[in-house]
């Protein structure tokens, strides 16, 4: 009974755990509901996606209605991957919040924030699982105002105001989704993905889909920081409390990812890149956007600022692959979803570890803090050649597939952007190393100690996954394969 | 507001009248345009009201912020509980006609109980919203006084 | 030509409140009045949603007696949920605004990126 309601049950779970962690009293017993919740939740999706390896599709009624009338819960190979994603980088944070909230939030906040931290997974989790399109709304929503609190709950002021910035950027981005929503409903008459995608095919061709989609396509561009609607990105990632970062800089871009190659692939079609000049556009924007934010990265003066244009470059990457619109392409933005998530976790955790020990990310205050704190360094170090794609980890594999997709369509030119953005990455990693191990600790003379050990274990596990990934590639290859064949993609 | 008379008193006759509405609206919500939002708001209103004429001290007093955040909570909990339960009985989240022996008669209470704990969820964060606005100290107009 | 105009009135009253809100939103500094283009904004969709559930001579969507042809109730559902999610987004902005005040001294959005430009 409990195997064929636990779908539901990964967004149910936190839903009933965030009301209590808020009026749980102290700073201990939230953390550990939110830590329990968040290891069952990280249980529940591995066993979802091994249950969907072979191809299979969860579906679940809600309320015992049926599609399309009622809401559908849907969960196929990509679902259930990218839920893994939100599920597992939630239970890494968790132990890794302790401390740092402990440090950067106020103790009367510590019970609103994990109810907050409960409710954004909640969000996340739910928009991976529902097959409603307007149930995709209500929780991209649900995530987003728990986001834009969880940012405002950072320590400096600027917090607010980046908070403030992404608040309005965001709401703009969902009422351009709702008013998408809007039109394709007057136009079919239904909410359930697999029915629009049904009622939709013969009509692709109506200027009222042209424009519901554009809608939608913007309003989604703005939430995955597409180039040139990313401006909200950098503040927000910055000023964040650190966990936030980690958790943020994992799941929230990857689910956008996903948002935009289920509505593309699975509830319009490939066909509707085909009619209108959307094909062009996303790889033109992915090429801007790989290529600038690199460079911007480069001239960063802050780490974790660095990190988040290094953040948007990536997403820049999984866009081209959307942009390719072929089955390698997508398998490559699969791939990059998920090495991208263990990756740039990695990284934050590392940027935050300094923060937590040399109370600022600015260059100038952190020199030479990497041989003081060596663990720390290190794990910023190998995460870093993994955003640089070296071979032996698992950036190596998402940049590999972007390269096959692009020469599979003869097309020179993404390849050589995926390359040079490789090359720009090399540039940006290399400024950490310098900054951190090279530069005499001169200017501040600081002296810490290494970053302690619940930081450093959440740290170095997945530091250890992004080798595991990029040296054992059958597991991400075989779920990207399948939810691929699942997409309504004509080469 | 405290020695306006005339404004006292029409509070004090409001207040029931308003909460009474949103009883209405709330019970009503099956026969006519109504629901668990909406009575929710409405109610909260009666009590803003309240705050207004009377002061936020004395309504406080009846309702403190402590027993809201419970309240807030203990609303979703039992929206969420009610799903749970129906699961327990065997059936898919949220499938009330398994409450009760006939299904029309489970679908009935169970929207009256996810209605309920709408209310009692939107009126308590309406009001903790209200408080936490109205009782926010000025820092920046501390230096004129 | 005049017909469609005013046959589709509905989208006229939308899409000039829509750039209203819009346009408040985008081109004022005032982080309040931001708010209040955002409110305007929604607040369009909202009646793009209701407007295009009407159905001619329909009436309320509750069963009665001698009614047959009801307004479509779905895209009042819908709105119902997007208007609870904009009195959230409301009260969030406006509690950032607040406390962005007691912080900066100022919600003008100039005179705050002027402080932070000192660092």
């Amino acid at each position: 009974m409990i195997e064929q309601n636990l779908s539901l049950l990964l967004v149910v779970i936190p839903l009933l755990a965030a009301p209590v962690a808020a009026i749980l009293p102290g700073l201990r017993p939230p953390w550990l509901l939110a830590l329990a919740v968040t290891w069952l939740c990280f249980v529940i999706a591995g066993w979802q996606l091994f249950t969907v390896m072979d191809g299979s599709i969860i579906s679940y009624e809600l309320g015992g209605w049926a599609p399309p009338w009622g809401i559908e819960y849907r969960i196929d190979a990509m679902n259930a991957l990218v839920a893994l994603i939100v599920a597992g980088i939630a239970a890494i944070t968790m132990p890794y919040a302790l401390l740092t909230v402990e440090k950067e939030i106020p103790r009367h906040q510590v019970p609103l924030f994990y109810s907050a931290f409960l409710l954004c997974i909640v969000g996340l989790l739910g928009i991976t699982q529902t097959g409603d399109i307007f149930n995709l709304f209500v929780f991209l929503e649900i995530s987003s105002l728990s986001t834009y609190v969880l940012i405002a709950m950072g320590e400096q002021r600027r917090a607010l105001t980046s908070a403030y910035q992404y608040l309005i950027m965001g709401s703009i981005g969902a009422t351009f989704v709702l008013i998408g929503i809007g039109l394709v409903y007057a136009e079919t008459g239904t909410l359930n993905m697999q029915d629009l995608h049904l009622r939709l095919q013969p009509i692709l061709d109506h200027r009222t889909i042209h424009t519901g989609f554009a809608f939608i396509s913007v309003g989604i561009a703005l939430k995955l920081a597409l180039f040139p609607l990313h401006l909200w990105l950098p503040n927000a990632y910055k000023y964040a409390p650190s966990a936030i970062s980690v958790f943020l800089s994992a799941t929230s871009t990857k689910v956008a990812v996903y948002v935009m190659l289920r509505l593309l692939f699975s509830v319009f079609s490939s066909d509707i890149l085909m009619i209108e000049p959307t094909e062009d556009i996303l790889l033109l924007l992915g090429i801007f956007g790989v290529i600038l934010a690199s460079v911007t990265a480069i001239y960063q003066r802050d780490i974790k600022r660095l990190l988040a244009y290094s953040s948007i470059a990536q997403v820049s990457y999984m866009v081209l692959g959307i942009g390719m619109a072929s089955n390698m392409g997508v398998t490559a933005t699969l791939i990059h979803v998920f090495n991208h998530a263990l990756m740039k976790a990695a990284l934050f955790m590392a940027a935050g570890a300094v923060v937590y020990r040399a109370g600022s990310s600015r260059f100038e205050k952190i020199d030479g803090m990497g041989r003081q704190m060596p663990w720390t360094f290190a794990a910023m170090f190998i995460a870093g050649l993994s955003v640089i794609g070296i071979p032996g980890t698992a950036g190596f594999i998402s940049k590999w597939y972007f390269v096959l997709a692009a020469l599979e369509q003869h097309s020179w030119l993404i390849a050589l952007v995926v390359l040079s953005g490789s090359l720009l990455s090399v540039v940006y990693i290399w400024r950490i190393v310098e900054v951190m191990y090279l530069r005499p600790a001169t200017d501040t003379g600081l002296s810490v100690k290494e970053a302690p050990y619940a930081l450093l274990v959440p740290m170095w596990s997945l530091v250890l996954a992004n080798i595991y990934f990029g040296i054992n590639t059958e597991l991400t290859l075989n779920i990207a394969d399948i939810s691929v064949k699942l997409l309504d993609i004509t080469d | 507001m405290k020695h306006d008379l005339i404004l006292r008193v029409i509070a004090k006759y409001l207040f029931p009248v308003i909460a009474l509405f949103a009883f209405y609206v709330l019970f009503h919500g099956e026969y006519g345009p109504g629901g668990g939002f909406q009575a929710g708001v409405i109610l909260s209103v009666a009590f803003i009201f309240y705050a207004l004429v009377f002061g936020m001290e004395t309504t406080e007093k009846v309702l403190p912020l402590k027993v809201l955040r419970v309240l807030a909570s203990s609303g979703v909990l039992t929206y969420a509980g009610t799903g749970v339960a129906t699961l327990l009985m065997g059936g898919n989240f949220l499938d009330y006609g398994l409450l009760l022996s006939s299904k029309a008669a489970g679908q009935q209470l169970g929207i009256l109980i996810i209605e309920l704990s709408v209310g009692i969820t939107v009126s308590a964060v309406m009001l903790i919203i209200f408080y936490t606005f109205a009782n926010r100290r000025r820092p920046w107009e501390d230096h004129h006084d | 030509m005049i017909d469609v105009f005013i046959s589709h009135y509905n989208y006229w009253i939308v899409i000039l409140l829509m750039m209203a809100g819009f346009y408040t939103v985008i081109n004022h500094g005032n982080l309040i009045k931001k708010i209040a283009g955002l409110n305007i904004f929604q607040t369009s969709v909202f009646l793009l949603y209701i407007s295009i559930g009407y159905v001619d001579n329909g009436t309320t969507p509750i069963v009665a007696e001698g009614f047959t042809r009801y307004a479509n109730p779905l895209p009042h559902v819908l709105i119902l949920t997007a208007i609870v999610v904009g009195v959230s987004t409301t009260a969030l902005g406006l509690a950032l605004v607040v406390r962005i005040k007691e912080a900066y001294g100022t919600i003008e959005e100039d005179e705050i990126q002027e402080q932070d430009m000192i660092p």
